[in-house]
């Protein structure tokens, strides 16, 4: 069992460097095409990695969570913002599952 | 005319103030809207087993919501220390770029402790709001700011792990998907505007769900595979379609992106 104070540290450490090395010690623009481009897609993916399909393990009905997702990209997609595209999944997740889990 | 630096000092007090105070008006929605993605957050960190003052810390510590996310599903993974630094490196890799274009903005004299401190919470929202700004940053409205947003972000992680740990199966259930709703929020609306991000995204979720279920690669913990995946996939979008120079994210699109730490 690793500690889970050290695991905070270490989060907490490496968040710090990436944000401070380039106010510091880099202070010049990064003219590197391929890591600039990089950079800017590693969000997205990191994001997109993240969420499926972990989102249908995270509920108690592997149904729910689909639903969830499908629920979540068209309410995004269709403009609701990050509280209302939360809000709709939640309640999608909520509603199903008092029919798909006794 | 000795007493001159001294009304230097005096004024430049006063300008700090009334910087601060405004940095704090502005941080005010920043720090709502964290609240209610901080607790999202909560959720993930309560099932790995944090309790909610290490939430509190870590959130404090970390103001990142994908690389707190990230790390907490590495808690709950149980990987050594060094999968975790990467985790948290790749998660955050975003806030590097926001950094380069921030220290562009800064008076080139601005001493070490105040870029330390700026450093420490160079986020979506704090970063659009500083650099939208005129002129150099100063660096008593970005505390401002930091005042009320770090403690609403921080506060939120904490009440959500204590809501994961009292609320029933079923309420948890449902707060859970929260989070991801959120993310859907972030990365849909630039897919629909651009057809590459839209692309790339479908790739990320089939190769995430193949990866999960192939044999031999979804023996990985779930953490390194997120790690590989991210490297691998971001690296060759950057190799097929690399961007012009040039393409610092305006603050109003950095704003737009996500309204996430």
């Amino acid at each position: 069992m690793k500690s889970i104070w050290l695991y905070i540290a270490v989060m907490a450490g490496v968040t710090f460097l990436i944000r401070v090395l380039p106010l510091t010690v880099i202070r010049k623009k990064i003219k590197n095409r391929f890591f600039n481009s990089f950079l800017y897609y590693v969000p997205y993916v990191t994001l997109a990695v993240m969420t499926f399909p972990a989102i249908v393990h995270a509920t108690q009905s592997v149904w729910s969570g689909v639903a969830a997702m499908v629920v979540g990209v068209l309410a995004a997609w269709l403009g609701a913002d990050l509280f209302k595209t939360a809000i709709a999944c939640c309640v999608t997740v909520f509603v199903l599952e008092l029919i798909l889990v006794h | 005319m000795t007493n001159l630096p001294i009304r230097d000092t005096i004024v430049s007090m006063k300008n700090n103030r009334a910087l601060f105070l405004q940095g704090i008006k502005d941080g005010v929605p920043i720090a709502l809207g964290y609240l209610a993605v901080s607790f999202s957050l909560g959720i993930p960190a309560a099932k790995a087993g944090l309790s909610p003052f290490q939430g509190f810390l870590a959130s404090f510590l970390c103001n990142a919501s994908a690389g707190e996310y990230a790390g907490f599903t590495m808690i709950a993974a149980q990987v050594s220390y060094w999968e975790m630094a990467l985790a948290t490196l790749i998660a955050n890799a975003r806030y590097f770029l926001m950094s380069c274009a921030e220290s562009q903005r800064m008076a080139p004299d601005l001493k070490l402790r105040h870029r330390l401190l700026i450093g420490f919470d160079v986020t979506d929202e704090i970063f659009g709001i500083s650099i939208a700004r005129e002129g150099d940053i100063p660096p008593w409205y970005v505390y401002g700011a930091m005042a009320v947003a770090i403690p609403g972000w921080s506060v939120g992680t904490a009440i959500g792990i204590f809501a994961g740990e009292v609320l029933p199966a079923r309420a948890v259930s449902a707060l859970s998907v929260a989070l991801f709703g959120m993310f859907f929020a972030i990365i849909i609306p630039p897919a629909r505007k651009d057809k590459l991000i839209a692309g790339i995204i479908l790739v990320c979720f089939t190769l995430s769900y193949l990866c999960s279920v192939l044999p031999v690669v979804c023996g990985l913990p779930e953490g390194t595979r997120t790690i590989i995946l991210a490297v691998v996939i971001s690296a060759a979008a950057a190799l097929l379609f690399p961007r012009k120079t040039e393409d610092e994210p305006a603050p109003e699109e950095a704003r737009r992106e996500e309204a996430a730490p």
